[in-house]
């Protein structure tokens, strides 16, 4: 020993670091991807490929020929975004569609922000809206099924309540059976991206994050209970004109949005009463957009409106300081 | 077993108690020691020898130097050899007695055996002015002189001495040992102190990683048939030792921003003090050792060292087997409040209660990186502050802001710090900011009292 080292407490660190915390995110991931990938196959794989690898490129290009600071993608923040984004789009969008997604996901919602903990709005979902609005066609070639969304095929309510029920049950099972006609139907009417397939998957992966203690449950927990209040409500009072709360907790990637995306820490509020009320604004207006709104899908246009006023949730809702009224 | 803990925040780091097993152990008496006359808060001692003279163990050698200061006994026999400024723990410069150790000749008066005395004096006073006289101050890291946190001010009233052995400090067992060890002698001390506040009753709060001294301690109080007196078992939680933070999870009051713990009712003394208590009441025998704990996965022989105040630590080391190769900081202290050490030459103190040997990888600190806004560093607060937020105030240099947020009620656990996943120096940077919230607070706080007496005359 030559010198001693003389630095202030504390002299030890846990072991969470940026990058650990995405890798259990990549982690909970895992049963979705594979999932998906299983439902969809190489097509699916190919979007997940170009998606992650365009994200990470970006922003190692990015840092490196534009900011010219050092690499930040050894945080894995850009997997993370890469695979939401692929888990957001329907497996049949062209690998270039994907690219323009990844491009607007990292190279505009978070680096021009000044990267993982600046921006406002999480990136993969602008990246998803971005191409809802600008290539509809592709990201709606579900179109078949999409009348489930809108008001005329909802006028048959129970036998959609039976799919969504059967599904529920049934997907995991599904890769055990062949009926490949039967699956894509379902997932059709799953509205199509990837993400939306495998609530089960999804959910496993929640319960993973939340039992490493790197997401809390209450922003998920209070999306699910105001979407299901909500549209309870509604379908309480003319159920042949509104859809049911467990068609709505199942569809449109509400799981996905509600357990991976309302959940990114830089864009949602730090309190749990700040995310309470962050869940309850999502919950509320994904219900909604997806009853009264021109778009079939609410939860990204929930979510990024709700990322727009976490910092006034930061703001009003604030752990009671020890000693003090 | 209901566990008790406080309310807000905390961290759970590994406790690594590895040198839990080892009894305490008589270190041999080091050839010189130097006593630093600053080992407590408040004004420094002022020496009452002169060079040349011969001193006895527990002899006075220094007197106070203010109300809130410290009497500082001789803690070996042998010659004053100098008085003058030496590095002390951090580096800095302050006045020390040098003094060469001649065989152990003890003051007369002080009781060395080792026959416990249980029966408790009737006088309060009388107790509390033993405790001055014996030098005792706050072993558990502050070193506030005990004495005057025993005398409350008027219009407040004590209704409850909790003694801290909660040892929530990873690393650290000279606690524990104590306990173990010592604990009849810790019950009287507590008993002790019960009786200096008025008969009020009695918390010895421990973590429920120390069972054996729980159930120890538990023995003794029934056996010596001491009045309400109790032990609480509290939840394994950092910073559960924090004066704040038990008084909450004991009596589950709240200690108010800038306010001491006996506005709400609570006098706080840790199981060295308690211990430090009982030898200067019942035995006359005032402060001259304190019980260090010497550790660390890279150290080789773990200890728990009765050790003479104003031993240089370079001698506990060298008796020890000497300092690891791979050691990169040393500790006076546990791993989450302790001081990094500048100078091995630098002489123990009263509240000296542990050096700890940390390698480069256990220590070493990450690159900071971006704020990910993740709440974790809010979460892990124990005052409930925003350290994100402190740390950005801080560097910015606003100081009103930072006292807005409350930077000044940081009691510098680093619980914020140790869970930032970013690594960004959260403490570091608050610490700047708690200063200037501190010295606004105070100087407006001079300020109305000199116009509140100038309306006066
Ligand atoms: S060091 Fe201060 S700001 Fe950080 S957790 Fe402890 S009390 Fe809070
Ligand atoms: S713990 Fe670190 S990264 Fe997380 S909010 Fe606090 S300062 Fe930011």
């Amino acid at each position: 020993m030559s010198k001693l080292l003389v630095s202030p407490s504390p002299h030890i660190h846990s072991k969470d670091s940026t990058k650990s915390l995405m890798l259990d995110v990549v982690i909970a991931l895992i049963p979705a991807v594979v999932c998906s990938v299983v439902f969809y196959g190489w097509q699916e794989l190919m979007v997940l490929g170009v998606s992650v690898a365009s994200c990470v490129l970006l922003e190692w290009a990015i840092t490196k020929y534009m900011l010219k600071k050092p690499s930040t993608i050894g945080d894995l923040s850009a997997v993370v975004t890469g695979i939401l984004l692929a888990l957001n789009v329907p497996y049949t969008t062209p690998w270039w569609v994907v690219f323009v997604g990844a491009v607007v996901a990292v190279g505009v919602a978070k680096m021009t922000f000044g990267g993982l903990g600046q921006n406002i709005w999480n990136p993969a979902l602008v990246g998803r809206v971005f191409l809802l609005v600008s290539f509809p066609t592709y990201m709606t070639t579900w179109s078949k099924p999409q009348g489930l969304f809108g008001v005329d095929a909802v006028s048959g309510p129970t036998p959609l309540g039976a799919i969504q029920e059967g599904l529920m049950q049934g997907s995991t099972v599904q890769e055990l059976t062949s009926a490949y006609d039967y699956k894509d139907l379902l997932f059709a009417n799953l509205g199509g991206s990837a993400g939306e397939v495998c609530a089960l998957a999804l959910l496993a992966g929640f319960v993973y994050l939340c039992c490493r203690k790197v997401i809390k449950p209450w922003i998920t927990l209070s999306i699910f209970a105001t979407v299901a209040l909500t549209s309870l409500i509604f379908w309480g009072v003319n159920p042949a004109r509104f859809t049911d709360p467990l068609f709505n907790l199942l569809t449109g990637g509400l799981v996905l949005g509600a357990c991976f995306m309302a959940t990114d820490y830089v864009t949602s509020p730090m309190s749990v009463w700040g995310g309470v009320v962050f869940g309850v604004g999502i919950g509320f207006l994904t219900v909604m957009i997806r009853y009264f709104g021109s778009y079939p899908e609410g939860v990204s246009f929930a979510i990024l409106i709700m990322n727009s006023v976490v910092p006034l949730l930061n703001m009003w809702f604030k752990q009671k300081k020890f000693g003090r009224k | 077993m209901s566990k008790h803990t406080f309310s807000i925040g905390g961290v759970h780091p590994h406790d690594n108690k590895i040198s839990r097993e080892c009894a305490l152990e008589q270190l041999p008496l080091a050839p010189t020691v130097y006593i630093g006359v600053s080992q407590h808060i408040g004004a420094p001692s002022v020496p009452c020898v002169a060079v040349g003279d011969k001193v006895k163990v527990g002899q006075v050698i220094a007197e106070p130097g203010g109300f809130v200061g410290a009497f500082i006994h001789s803690s070996v026999s042998g010659t004053v050899k100098s008085i003058a400024p030496r590095a002390d723990l951090a580096g800095r410069a302050t006045t020390h007695i040098e003094i060469a150790v001649e065989g152990d000749e003890w003051l007369e008066g002080i009781d060395t055996s080792d026959t416990l005395i249980t029966t408790i004096p009737d006088d309060a006073k009388a107790i509390i002015d033993k405790i001055r006289l014996g030098g005792v101050v706050g072993l558990g890291g502050a070193t506030f002189p005990t004495h005057v946190k025993l005398s409350p001010p008027p219009g407040s009233k004590c209704e409850r001495v909790i003694i801290n052995g909660c040892e929530c400090e990873p690393y650290l067992t000279s606690d524990f040992r104590t306990l173990l060890e010592k604990g009849e002698q810790v019950v009287v001390g507590a008993a002790l102190l019960q009786k200096a506040m008025g008969g009020v009753p009695c918390t010895i709060a421990i973590e429920e990683n120390k069972p054996e001294a729980i159930a120890h301690i538990r023995e003794v109080i029934a056996k010596l048939g001491y009045k309400d007196m109790e032990v609480m078992v509290m939840k394994m939680m950092y910073p559960q030792g924090g004066e704040k933070q038990l008084i909450d999870a004991v009596m589950h009051r709240q200690v108010g921003s800038g306010a001491l713990p006996i506005s709400v009712g609570a006098v706080v003394q840790n199981v060295a003090t308690a211990l430090a208590v009982y030898d200067a009441v019942q035995k006359g025998r005032p402060i001259v050792d304190n019980s260090v704990t010497v550790t660390g996965e890279c150290f080789p022989r773990q200890a728990n060292l009765l050790v003479r105040v104003g031993t240089p630590l370079k001698y506990i080391i060298d008796y020890l087997g000497g300092i690891p190769a791979d050691a990169a900081k040393i500790i006076s202290g546990g791993p989450m409040m302790g001081r990094a050490v500048a100078n091995l030459d630098a002489a123990t103190v009263k509240g000296t209660g542990a050096l700890l040997f940390l390698t480069e990888k256990q220590t070493r600190r990450a690159p900071e990186t971006h704020c990910i806004r993740c709440g974790k560093c809010a979460d892990a607060c124990p005052m409930g502050l925003e350290p994100f937020l402190l740390n950005k105030l801080s560097k910015n240099a606003d100081w009103e802001a930072c006292e807005a947020n409350a930077a000044q009620d940081c009691i510098e656990c680093g619980c914020c710090l140790y869970s930032c996943p970013a690594h960004i120096p959260l403490l570091d940077n608050i610490r700047v900011g708690k200063g200037f919230a501190l010295s606004a607070i105070r100087a407006r706080a001079a300020a109305a009292k000199a116009a509140a007496e100038a309306a006066k005359k």
